[in-house]
């Protein structure tokens, strides 16, 4: 099958969306399918094979942040002459709904089209202000899949329609066959994620520590992560900040060895998560995890069957569960087994050849993906077209 | 639309009794030219998005058809294969023979009569496992597994398309002027498509 999948946000920029098409690409190129991704790009970053660019991103400012987008008659050009040329069976949006090339495809393609909508943003005023541009390009897409049942909620109340709900994908086995390292083990709590970001939590962690400390005073916490560490342990009283270890931004095959060698690892994240992809891949790796009580973590960890959950924002619930957990070895060992059979269902066997079971389901008795010759951007041969003239 | 002939009309009536007021109305008469052109393109560009739609739902339409016949298919096979017990096997067959003639009406009905059915004799885990263990049995129970989890994508597939083209349709420009033709309002389909467990949970 000739697969054509576009990324919405920048290839150079590390991120959930980028790796998950990253992974999801090559999953599909090792099965022998044909695939072509798009995606912003500066022109001298080294891109994989299968990458093609859209195109620089530009920052501008977009929901209440800086983001980085592609739009604008190259950028539009760009996609049309990669639809062109890939003759693509299906054609997969990431993000449609974002202002850049998810929903510049949707406007210039025809044919099979699936979607996944990642995020579950509150609705912004410009969705609503651009609400019937919006409709008009994305009612051309044939299946939409949302990454948990919350973004299906959102995706259902925001644009109406329905979506089936395939959860991202993990490399289970990368996780659970890394090797521990010794350094890391022993009386260790992880954290991964952003250290600048309060969204991700860490300041509630940081809360938390000296209870945990008080009753463990031999537990050590790893940090993996960007962000200014001098910051991060500022409410920490002096003498407990020997306790914390940052590790800087890791390596994926660190990341892997680092979940593998804690006791126990804590999502303390405040908001914003859709989806979780970081507590499947420390069940993978074996870690017990606690995390706060979002909705799309109590999903991610079964309601709390493969993995503790805390209420979000409380430092005395998460200290208290921590010490809990670190003094029971029998419930670790426990959550350790629900955890590595639970996350069987993430695994990219699964998750992938779900997508490909949309795909095929779309594509049955459907024509390849074509250049849409009336969205426009076809001067002439548009006209042409909407007039009835056009010779094909 | 007929408000802005009548205005056109009395412009011409007035411009001929004065031939002076000859340019101001050529000018007039451009702008209601452009607008009604602008009008043109833009219904012509709605009734070209209706069109899309309404393909969008005969294609998802045809692949929920066919996951549907594959589904009972492949339940017919099984309950007249012999790996089944006897009640089962009468309990199954039935189901999907019913399900594969009904007519259009009795459709939705039908099928999930179907689902029921499917659910009941592979209520148990250690029902697959005796199928997989049937010669063929493997294909068999990877093949059902791949249709009971293909049919819910596919009708919740067409009936997106369907609340879409029925959002659009019920807007007022579309009725107002018609565009969707002799196109029959889409129906969504209703059924009971839930799967047997012990079919789809691969965690177990």
């Amino acid at each position: 099958m000739r697969i054509g999948i576009v990324c919405p946000y920048s290839w150079d920029v590390p991120g959930g969306v980028q790796f998950h098409i990253r992974d999801l690409a090559e999953y599909f190129i090792r099965l022998g399918h044909e695939v072509s991704v798009l995606a912003p790009a500066d022109d001298d970053t080294p891109l994989p094979p299968y990458v093609v660019s859209a195109g620089r991103a530009v920052p501008v400012p977009y929901n209440g942040s800086v983001a980085r987008l592609n739009f604008g008659f190259l950028s539009a050009a760009r996609v049309r002459r990669w639809l062109h040329d890939g003759r693509f069976d299906v054609v997969h949006i990431h993000e449609p709904a974002s202002p850049s090339l998810g929903l510049l495809t949707c406007w210039a393609a025809q044919g099979p089209m699936v979607a996944t909508f990642h995020t579950s943003n509150p609705r912004s005023k410009a969705m609503i202000a651009a609400y019937s541009i919006l409709q008009a390009a994305l009612e051309k897409i044939s299946a939409r899949i949302a990454v948990s049942e919350y973004a299906r909620r959102t995706l259902v109340e925001h644009l109406g329609g329905d979506a089936v709900v395939i959860p991202n994908g993990v490399d289970v086995d990368f996780f659970a066959k890394a090797e521990p390292n010794p350094e890391w083990q022993g009386d260790t709590i992880g954290f991964i994620g952003r250290i600048d970001e309060p969204r991700k939590g860490l300041p509630v962690l940081m809360r938390a520590l000296p209870k945990i400390l008080a009753a463990r005073p031999q537990t050590r916490l790893l940090v993996a992560g960007r962000g200014d560490e001098e910051e991060a342990v500022e409410s920490l009283p002096a003498e407990l900040r020997s306790r914390v270890e940052f590790l800087g931004m890791i390596s994926d095959e660190d990341k892997a060895r680092l979940l593998r060698s804690i006791d126990l690892y804590v999502a303390p994240n405040t908001g914003g998560e859709s989806f979780g992809i970081i507590l499947v891949e420390a069940m993978s790796a074996g870690a017990p995890v606690l995390a706060s009580d979002l909705d799309a973590f109590a999903q991610v960890l079964d309601r709390g069957a493969a993995g503790e959950l805390f209420t979000n924002e409380d430092a005395d619930a998460l200290a208290e569960t921590a010490v809990r957990l670190l003094e029971d070895p029998a419930r670790r060992a426990e959550l350790r087994e629900r955890g590595s059979v639970h996350v069987r269902r993430f695994d990219w066997s699964t998750v992938g050849a779900d997508i490909l079971s949309v795909y095929e389901t779309v594509t049955a008795g459907a024509a390849a993906v074509a250049a849409d010759e009336r969205a426009g951007g076809g001067g002439a041969g548009g006209l042409r077209a909407r007039l009835g003239l056009a010779r094909d | 639309m007929l408000r802005r002939t009548v205005a056109l009309q009395g412009k011409w009536s007035t411009s001929f009794g004065a031939p002076v007021g000859f340019p101001p109305v050529t000018a007039t008469l451009i702008w209601i030219l452009v607008a009604l052109v602008a009008i043109g393109l833009y219904l012509s560009w709605t009734a070209g998005r209706l069109d899309r739609l309404h393909a969008r739902i005969d294609a998802a339409r045809a692949a929920l058809d066919a996951q549907l016949l594959r589904r009972a298919s492949v339940a017919q096979e099984l309950a007249t294969s012999g790996v089944l017990d006897p009640a089962a096997s009468i309990v199954l067959y039935e189901a999907a023979h019913a399900a594969r003639q009904a007519e259009e009406e009795q459709r939705e009905v039908a099928e999930s009569e179907l689902s029921q059915a499917l659910r009941a004799v592979f209520a148990e885990s250690q029902q697959v496992e005796v199928v997989r263990e049937a010669p063929g049995g493997e294909e068999a129970a990877r093949e059902l597994t791949e249709a009971v989890r293909r049919v819910p994508m596919a009708r919740r597939f067409h009936n997106d398309a369907v609340r879409a083209a029925r959002a659009l349709r019920r807007h007022r420009k579309v009725r107002l002027f018609r565009l969707a033709g002799h196109a029959p309002f889409p129906m969504a389909f209703e059924m009971d498509d839930e799967p047997p467990m012990a079919l789809v949970d691969r965690a177990a």
